[in-house]
């Protein structure tokens, strides 16, 4: 061990009567690495692999074009679509190596590389140019980018791990309400939804607070919340493993994503 | 889809990591150690209603070399049943996949901490026997520690001495079966191996500034007892000098620092420090094992002659000090002689007057 200090006081505990979960539950491990699915000689595997790497990547990828090389949005929209076109069609992601670098690490020095060719040829339309490859929301990419600032003193390095976790939350956060919604049990999200996927700035609420709003007590809402967060993280987990090499490299991107403070 | 702010992201994040203790008899009160491979928690036991410390691991995997060396080091710890070492309480799964032990949770202070407080060498020379005796302990039960290190030291309120952090320490062949056959507790499946969860030769575990020269070439199937011997001295080492035998940007440029630095002595450190001390010190951080002592008990033994004025094993003195350090023990009873032997004289002279 090497940090001692940085005490930090948590949360009010979980119900520890709470009949969800149980001293036996186990983990499910329910994914698997979609960078290695793209290595796969099966193209249906290989189809599936790229979907999974292209949701969690195309957004932190447009906007970190936008930012590191000032391209418009015109221009960033067919350096994405070409990016990932390329990088499909010549299998880029079966050639990571994880013990040299992390993936996240690897796809934003594939980007560089393939936008600065694009740059220096001035070929950008030859691939992907003008074309819609993929079916992304290009609009919700520019719409956050003019709503919320970029910090200043954030580097394009830092500024891509940042909207590659916020992406990896959303998408977390999108399975669990689909999950909750599937099972019936969407007063579970709607929860979680009000207590913590509110913004600081708005005055906290209570759990009796959400009891009154909710009908149930502050027991319900403290094991439905729990349990909530638990689904959360199993999730957040699981498209972390599944955008990860190796389970080395999952362990490492675990430790960084849930234990260190992102800028 | 819907927008998480930064603010929302780092709140996520915290709960996320928070460690989920329902269905257990555990209640968080605040993080107090986080490492790489586990968070370690102030927490308390509801049924007992007494504080513990839990440590956690970081991440929900029952069937990975990291939940499989927790295990095992809370067996190891388990087995080691000394006034020296931290008691392990219980050991099982979260609800949320991630392995744990609870075990003592103790007041007081780091020895890294102690030494800057406590400017007697003798008291300090007292603490770090403690250590050894439970060091010689683990070994007498085919345990090497791996990582000893002051950071990983503990003195209690009332002095007691605690060696923590187990977490890469090595079974010697004869100990190893038992611990590397698991079941992880806590849940209905099972998860076995006979494989010893140990480092592959090359891997470079433990802190570079206090690890043995075979330990920081990664020889693993070398190490024993005596690279554990190399530590103790570093420990001893900046027990003497406060401070580290090898210094920080040193140990991390190198790599095998403890091969290829030369270490200054205690002395030209530090005067006050006997000969003796120094010989111990440097006896143990010997750069061949052969040449060190060969076991924590005799390290041990040395240091408490050391601290009762007697001759040491790794040090022989010249007559001069063996009469300096005679005098120096029995310093009131050669008061008392030349006390006697000055009146005598009073006597004598004032007698013939």
């Amino acid at each position: 061990m090497t940090i001692r200090s940085n005490m930090i006081i948590l949360k009010p505990q979980m119900d520890p009567d709470t009949d969800i979960g149980g001293r036996l539950h186990r983990f499910p491990v329910t994914s698997h690495s979609a960078i290695v699915a793209a290595r796969s000689d099966d193209l249906e595997v290989r189809q599936r692999a790229f979907e999974t790497i292209l949701t969690s990547y195309w957004k932190p990828a447009y906007k970190y074009i936008r930012l590191k090389w000032q391209a418009s949005n015109e221009e960033a929209k067919d350096l994405t679509q070409g990016f990932f076109a390329i990088a499909i069609e010549k299998n880029y992601f079966a050639r990571f190596d994880p013990t040299k670098a992390s993936f996240q690490t690897y796809l934003r020095t594939c980007l560089d590389g393939f936008v600065a060719n694009q740059k220096k040829s001035e070929q950008r339309l030859k691939r992907g140019g003008g074309t819609n490859t993929f079916a992304l929301d290009f609009e919700s990419a520019e719409e956050e980018l003019n709503r919320h600032r970029v910090s200043d003193g954030i580097t394009p390095d830092q500024y891509f791990y940042r909207e590659w976790v916020r992406g990896l939350f959303t998408l977390a956060v999108e399975a669990l309400r689909r999950s909750y919604d599937e099972k019936g049990r969407s007063v579970h999200f709607k929860l979680f939804e009000a207590y913590d996927l509110r913004d600081e700035q708005v005055t906290k609420l209570t759990y009796a607070d959400l009891a009154r709003e909710f009908s149930l007590n502050s027991i319900e809402v403290n094991n439905y919340l729990a349990a909530a967060r638990r689904d959360f993280r199993r999730i957040v987990l699981d498209k972390l493993r599944e955008t990860t090499g190796t389970e080395e490299e999952f362990q490492r991107e675990a430790r960084a994503l849930l234990g260190i403070k992102i800028k | 889809m819907r927008w998480l702010s930064d603010n929302t992201i780092e709140h996520l994040r915290s709960i996320t990591d928070d460690p989920d203790f329902s269905a257990t008899k555990y209640k968080v009160v605040k993080e107090i150690a986080r490492g790489g491979m586990g968070t370690v928690y102030l927490a308390e036991d509801i049924e007992l209603g007494r504080q513990i410390a839990i440590k956690v691991l970081n991440t929900p995997e029952l069937d990975s070399g990291l939940a499989r060396r927790m295990v095992r080091e809370a067996k190891i710890i388990a087995r080691l049943e000394h006034p020296g070492i931290v008691p392990v309480h219980d050991v099982g799964t979260l609800p949320d996949g991630r392995v744990f032990y609870a075990m003592k949770f103790v007041r007081g202070s780091r020895l890294d901490e102690y030494a800057a407080q406590v400017d007697s060498i003798k008291d300090r020379l007292r603490k770090f026997q403690a250590v050894c005796d439970a060091v010689a302990f683990a070994h007498a039960h085919g345990v090497v520690h791996r990582d000893l290190k002051p950071q990983n030291i503990m003195i209690g309120s009332f002095g007691e001495v605690l060696v923590l952090d187990w977490g890469v320490a090595k079974l010697l062949p004869a100990a190893s079966s038992e611990a590397d056959t698991l079941i992880l507790p806590g849940t209905n499946c099972d998860v076995r191996t006979d494989k010893p969860i140990d480092t592959a030769h090359g891997t470079v575990i433990g802190t570079p500034r206090y690890m043995s020269p075979e330990q920081s070439l990664g020889e693993v199937e070398q190490l024993d007892e005596r690279s554990d011997i190399y530590s103790l001295g570093a420990v001893l080492y900046f027990l003497l000098t406060r401070q580290a035998p090898i210094e920080r940007k040193t140990a991390g440029a190198t790599g095998q620092s403890a091969t290829t630095v030369s270490i200054q002595r205690p002395r030209e450190l530090n005067s006050k420090i006997s000969k003796a001390a120094e010989a111990i010190c440097l006896k143990a951080m010997a750069r061949s094992a052969a040449d060190r002592y060969p076991s924590a008990v005799e390290m041990s033994a040395d240091i408490g002659r050391l601290l009762d004025a007697e001759p040491v094993s790794a040090y022989r003195e010249n007559t001069v000090e063996r009469i300096g350090r005679w005098l120096g023990k029995n310093r009131f009873l050669v008061l008392l002689v030349l006390a006697y032997l000055l009146m005598r004289i009073f006597f004598i002279l004032t007698a013939k007057r």
